[in-house]
């Protein structure tokens, strides 16, 4: 990766350069002003850059060389299905019939769209167990959002108004970060020692005030990476109070196929199609939070809805956007959601099939089990254990505290050697319940090559730091930058450039 | 590989799974597909779709068809941006980290405020974002919100205030503009901020200033969504006293893409800035003292600060940010300048060209900037009909989400509808009103030549 000083755009800026050039007005030029009122005019254009095309394609080049992404290497990164993003995706997506189609198109002149959007809403109602599907959230966060809202609006309907929003420690911090948005409590529920629900816990903190318990967020398998064996009971004791039950999809990566969110007991579901359905990160984004809903939540679910009209014989169905649903918690965003997301994943289903879908939440859990499993060997067993001694699905947890203890080296430390080995580190530091935690997730779509070189480059940092724990603690040196000042970008934050 | 774990299959992996709970049975799809067959099924829905290729597109309504340059793609599609997570490792994810601070920069100059994030989803769920933000800021629980806001975004916004507890309250139009008699009524001292939006959904530019003053006095947050393809162009909102500027991205270096993914720009005083919802990059050194860039101000994110984040938001829209960054950068200072320009002078001409159509007459008189909105004296979406017989997007018909304007089309302006093509946008919609009132009339003499026989 390119190790030279970081110089921004602006800085390559000289007055009077340019790339584009526009077409001719074509008609009359009057002053401005005689079209809008000058004082609703700006006076200087904005201090964007003036640099040539070739100067813009080198430049942002350069800033790529800077970045490490899954098409370079490993990255194992737990919670976040870091699967390969597949190239036909992105070519159909590209397609005009996709990419230049407007969002308020008359349905009538969008039949291939609104199509695509059922298929894709009964595909994913399949893999979840849930007789209906709202493609329109935009990410995890915004599903959680919506299921939350459609919680409350759920409850309105049968004319109750509950507080309180269960969570069990170990979840995604999106998941109170929701709860405080859509207005309820977040009250939190232990972990026991096989790493699932805490049934006591759980019981007593329904116990305690039933009648408010509006909803329980759960990840199955939990950020452990470990299914809940008494999944049905809690649904049941759930479900007893008059909540409703949600299923984080953030793992949905290792049951599809195999197990449904639905029979589970799950009320409500959101799929990250930027994780298990192979939508390229990005950098942060885009990503897709589309929500699978049980019928009693389905009058609630967010418009418009696409839905499907059958015809007389020989016409073939007809699709359409439907507003009129008075129950509905409402639009959560503009249009219907983030179709171009839609048609890779759509893509991505179309690819894989039933036994591959399958076959791909399989191979996710063989390879993560696998690399536990050799985790457990040699040095990393002894430094780093797993945090709960059981298979595990699609991911697992290990500990670095005794590697603190014994060696002084933070998992931050290992995760930054990593980073000189060609690795993206595993998640760090979360869950929280796990003392220095590394959550590992290495997905379907890795060999066992590249599984085994992961493991001996632990081995191989391990040794190091029995040698010379320094080397580790002053990792990374082989990247573009090494290890940053945080504390003094939030204490005098500096988010934008400035002109000398 | 199962030996080393030590199991005989990978069912025994599945066992944690209770047995009620396992599937037993393949998934109810089709079996999977040849790279080829998918492409062909994909390219098949695609070809049933009337895309900006098919028809000329003069349909806007906050999503714009723009010309959007080859090196954006070329940059976005490159696997080093494509591909990587969010940058949560700073030492590898330079590149990703200096492209938000590029786009924070380039937002702040569009839009007159010093502080930027890296973008939210979209524009009209920024809507409700700003009224978080505005509830924290002032622990005020009332929204006043001007019809001229995009409708799915005073939508999204109702949809959001039940879980915020907050209520909204909507002010009219009046020849096209904000009511500023009853906004200034509407705002109070429980007011935690007033909502506008200019260019507004009808196309006016709106006099924010004078708007904002009763937010001011009220100790409210003005908020001013706006379309970043006038601000080369119209008076940037930091300058009209807008707290919160935000919108909606696609007019910036991203496809139609039926709707999404896009992303929302979200651009703030410097007050507000640990209040602000996403992320955010920051400047910085590291042990070397060497130049780098970080994600600032992380306590306020969902990851660290759990139930007391200022957001939920998590994965956003880097890539779409990225485009943009691109797109401007390639516009330039003075590209972008000329490209607002041209856009304000076509839509001048398209304005005065259908005015002057037998059947069409201004919805409203107050100025525009890219889209305007007229009456037509046939039914709409039958002359829509007409229009799209001949190729035409004749626009977005306002009855969708205004009663009042049942016979209003939205008519949208870019850089690729060339003076001919509005030309022919006249002709097109002055033979369908024409038409629609010959068979109208046919209709009538039929009527009453029943009625008298």
């Amino acid at each position: 990766m390119q190790a030279e000083r970081a110089q921004t755009i602006y800085e390559k800026s000289q007055p009077g350069r340019r790339a584009a050039v526009l077409p001719d007005a074509e008609v009359p030029e009057p002053p401005l002003a005689q079209l809008i009122p000058a004082e609703l005019l700006r006076d200087e254009p904005p201090r964007l850059p003036e640099v040539a095309e070739p100067e813009i394609v080198r430049h942002y080049n350069r800033l790529s060389r800077r970045n490490f992404d899954l098409d370079s290497g490993f990255y194992p990164l737990g919670s976040c299905t870091m699967k390969h993003n597949p190239r036909l995706n992105e070519r159909v997506a590209a397609l005009p019939g996709h990419a230049r189609l407007h969002p308020a198109q008359d349905p009538k002149r969008a039949q291939g769209a609104l199509e695509l959007m059922w298929l894709l809403q009964e595909s994913l109602s399949e893999i979840c167990g849930l007789p209906h599907v709202s493609l329109q959230p935009s990410a995890g966060s915004h599903g959680e959002l919506a299921g939350l809202l459609l919680t409350r609006a759920f409850h309105a309907d049968r004319g109750e108004e509950r507080t309180k929003v269960l969570a069990p420690d170990t979840s995604h911090g999106t998941n109170p970060a929701s709860v405080t948005m859509a207005g309820y409590e977040v009250v939190k529920v232990a972990t026991n020692e096989r790493g699932g629900v805490e049934m006591d816990d759980l019981r007593a903190k329904i116990d305690a005030d039933p009648d408010q318990v509006a909803c329980l967020m759960l990840t199955n398998p939990n950020t452990l990476g470990l299914f809940d064996e008494n999944i049905a009971e809690i649904a049941a004791l759930i479900h007893a109070a008059g909540g409703t039950l949600y299923y984080d999809g953030a793992n949905l990566n290792a049951v599809m196929g195999q197990s449904r969110p639905g029979d589970m007991g799950f009320d409500i579901v959101h799929v990250n199609l930027h994780k298990s359905f192979s939508q390229p990160h990005g950098g942060g984004g885009p990503g897709a939070g589309p929500i699978a809903v049980s019928e009693r939540i389905e009058p609630f679910l967010p418009r418009p809805q696409v839905v499907r009209h059958e015809r007389p014989a020989g016409d073939g169905p007809r699709f359409d956007l439907d507003l009129d649903r008075p129950k509905s918690i409402g639009r959560l965003r503009g249009f219907q959601g983030n179709f171009g997301v839609f048609v890779r994943s759509y893509a991505y289903i179309l690819s894989l099939g039933a036994d591959g879908l399958a076959e791909a939440s399989e191979t996710a859990v063989l390879n993560a089990n696998y690399l536990k499993a050799r985790l457990a060997e040699g040095r990393a067993g002894e430094r780093l254990p797993v945090a709960f001694e059981r298979h595990c699905m699609h991911e697992f947890v290990l500990s670095g505290k005794p590697m603190k203890k014994q060696l002084g080296l933070a998992t931050l430390d290992l995760a930054k050697r990593l980073l000189d080995f060609g690795f993206h580190p595993p998640t760090v530091y979360f869950p929280l319940l796990v003392e220095e935690a590394l959550m590992i997730e290495p997905t379907e779509t890795e060999t066992k090559e590249s599984l085994d070189a992961f493991a001996e480059a632990i081995e191989q940092i391990l040794a190091e730091a029995e040698d010379d724990p320094e080397i580790a603690k002053e990792a990374p040196y082989t990247t573009p930058v090494r290890r940053l000042d945080e504390v003094k970008a939030t204490r005098r934050p500096v988010v934008r450039w400035l002109p000398g | 590989m199962l030996a080393t774990i030590g199991v005989d299959s990978t069912a025994e992996l599945f066992a944690q799974v209770p047995e009620p709970l396992r599937l037993g049975r393949p998934l109810d799809l089709p079996a999977g597909m040849s790279e080829a067959e998918v492409y062909e099924r994909l390219a098949a829905l695609a070809a049933r779709n009337a895309d900006a290729e098919e028809q000329v597109c003069f349909v806007g309504a906050g999503m714009y068809d723009h010309y959007v340059p080859a090196i954006v793609d070329a940059i976005t599609q490159r696997s080093e941006f494509l591909t990587p997570y969010t940058p949560y490792q700073p030492e590898i994810s330079q590149g990703g980290l200096q492209v938000m601070f590029e786009f924070q920069t380039a937002m702040s100059e569009l839009t007159g405020l010093p502080v930027s994030n890296a973008g939210l989803y979209e524009g009209p769920s920024s809507v409700p974002s700003a009224g978080y933000l505005a509830m924290a800021a002032t622990k005020r629980r009332r929204f006043v919100v001007s019809r001229g806001l995009h409708p799915h975004s005073r939508e999204a916004l109702a949809t959001y205030a039940v879980g915020f507890d907050a209520d909204v309250v909507e002010v009219g139009l009046s020849d096209g503009e904000t009511d500023a008699e009853a906004l200034a009524a509407a705002v109070d001292g429980e007011t935690a901020a007033v909502f506008l939006q200019s260019p507004n959904f009808l196309g006016a530019v709106e006099r924010v200033e004078a708007l904002g003053a009763a937010a001011k006095q009220h100790g409210a947050l003005l908020v001013l969504a706006t379309d970043p393809m006038t601000l080369g162009v119209l008076k940037p909102p930091g300058e009209q006293g807008a707290d919160i500027a935000l919108g909606e991205g696609q007019p910036l270096g991203n496809r139609l893409d039926f709707g999404g993914p896009s992303f929302g720009f979200f651009c703030a005083t410097e007050e507000q800035i640990r209040r602000m919802p996403g992320r955010i990059a920051g400047e910085t050194d590291d042990v070397d003292g060497r130049r780098g860039f970080v994600l600032a101000l992380q306590t306020r994110e969902q990851h660290i600060r759990r139930e007391k984040a200022t957001h939920n938001i998590c994965t956003a829209q880097a890539l779409n940010a990225l485009g943009a960054m691109v797109h401007l950068a390639w516009l330039g200072r003075e590209g972008y300048r000329e490209l607002g320009e041209l856009l304000v002078r076509r839509t001048a001409y398209a304005r005065e060209r259908l005015a002057a159509v037998e059947g069409v007459e201004l919805l409203h008189t107050t100025p525009v900037a890219r889209e305007f909105a007229v009456r037509l004296a046939a039914p709409v979406d039958a002359v829509l009909e007409r229009c799209a017989e001949r190729g035409i997007a004749a626009g977005y018909p306002l009855a969708r989400d205004y009663p009042e304007y049942e016979d209003g089309l939205l008519v949208a302006i870019t850089e690729r509808r060339t003076r001919a093509q509005i030309d022919a946008l006249a002709e097109a919609l002055g033979d369908a009103i024409r038409a629609e009132r010959d068979d109208f009339s046919v209709i009538s003499t039929e009527k009453s030549s029943q009625g008298v026989a």
